[in-house]
């Protein structure tokens, strides 16, 4: 059972987030990567961002741009990462 | 194993050192700035994480930080059989790292520059035997570039451009081998490209977009002139000239007035945020053509050509 944050203000931080890093606000399946709307050292920032907010450790198996390419998919591995 | 040394601890020498490191080889950073060398253990973490996310190593970042050592002593450099130096494009300074990791280092050491544009017969004067000088020109971010472009100079050995291919080789990159000269092929003819890009602009044929997208959606370039002088920094394009201009005399290679009233400005490109573009954090943004994750990023914030 999880007991850590609640998924929609998890999503709700992420979304703000890349939104500033994409300058409008992507759908939460939108694939910012592939849509080119961020280069690759954004996943770099994303990876920072969740660390610091989140107060997780993206371990080195976790280093998975398929855990970061969407808002949703973010979500997941934050909420997952914070499960207790 | 033979020993390796980087000189220098910024953009390039922490991206090369990582690349060494990556590939399981120990690596010493020479690198006089304390706050350079307390900042490059984590630009080397980020840069392995980065290179993970995108699929390009399966390096663990605590094991490839573990195998470079970072010191402002030469008496520490650990008799590198190779050295690879990085240190910025000034001469004073390339004389001074040379001559001294030449006296350090093991008999028959290869010594390899990362100059974008001196000569390489030019460093070679420097070191006691000039046939083991090379020009190893990395991309940046090196970790994510596959090929570079070495130079051989007059002077370079056979041996010596094998030796340099075949550890090139255990990073996982090609080489493209050139003769020497002034910017080598890659930054002769691009720092002239771009010094008339922005000439073009000066002078209203068109706006630093419509100069791009002609590069971009006529010839398929993945990225135009202007937006590529933005990524390298227009600094270091304004440093390239003038290494050009003293070593060709061509006057072609004389900063265009814009270039240099931007670089005047602080408006240095990506770094800054605003170079010939405006830039966007997405690097990408309201600017079509561009493919999944094209554009390379800027890794801590300078980049070069």
């Amino acid at each position: 059972m999880r007991n850590g944050l609640p998924a929609d203000e998890v999503r709700g931080q992420l979304l703000e987030f890349v939104t500033s890093l994409v300058d409008a606000e992507p759908d939460p399946d939108e694939d910012y990567f592939e849509r080119g709307l961020v280069n690759s050292l954004a996943a770099l920032e994303l990876v920072t961002f969740v660390e610091h907010r989140f107060g997780i450790t993206v371990r080195a198996e976790d280093l998975d741009l398929d855990n970061f390419r969407t808002v949703n998919r973010l979500t997941g591995f934050v909420l997952v990462k914070t499960a207790g | 194993m033979e020993n390796y040394a980087v000189l220098g601890g910024g953009t390039m020498g922490c991206g090369v050192a990582q690349c060494l490191a990556a590939a399981g080889h120990t690596v010493a950073v020479f690198e006089p700035s304390a706050a350079a060398r307390e900042a490059g253990p984590r630009r080397v973490r980020d840069g392995v994480r980065l290179a993970r996310m995108l699929r390009r190593t399966d390096a663990d970042p605590d094991e490839v930080l573990g195998r470079i050592r970072w010191t402002d002593r030469w008496d520490l450099l650990g008799s590198p059989g190779f050295v690879v130096e990085c240190v910025p494009e000034r001469l004073p300074l390339k004389e001074q790292v040379l001559r001294a990791a030449d006296e350090r280092s093991a008999p028959g050491a290869v010594l390899a520059s990362c100059t974008s544009a001196i000569p390489i017969d030019h460093l070679a004067r420097w070191i006691r035997d000039p046939g083991r000088m090379i020009g190893t020109h990395f991309m940046n971010p090196a970790p994510l570039k596959d090929t570079v472009e070495v130079a051989c100079g007059p002077r370079t050995l056979p041996d010596t451009l094998r030796r340099t291919t075949e550890l090139l080789g255990r990073l996982g990159k090609q080489a493209i081998v050139v003769g020497d000269g002034p910017g080598f092929v890659s930054n002769r003819v691009l720092m002239l490209t771009i010094n008339e890009a922005a000439a073009v602009l000066a002078q209203g044929t068109a706006d630093a977009a419509t100069v791009d997208a002609v590069f971009e959606r006529c010839f398929g370039h993945r990225m135009g002139p202007l937006r590529t002088a933005d990524l390298i920094g227009l600094d270091t394009i304004v440093d390239t000239l003038a290494v050009l201009l003293e070593f060709t005399g061509d006057p072609r290679f004389r900063p265009t007035p814009l270039l240099a009233e931007l670089v005047s400005d602080g408006r240095l490109g990506e770094k800054t945020g605003h170079g010939f573009h405006v830039s966007t954090r997405g690097f990408g943004v309201g600017h079509g053509g561009r493919g999944p994750t094209a554009a390379m990023p800027a890794v801590g914030g300078a980049s070069r050509a």
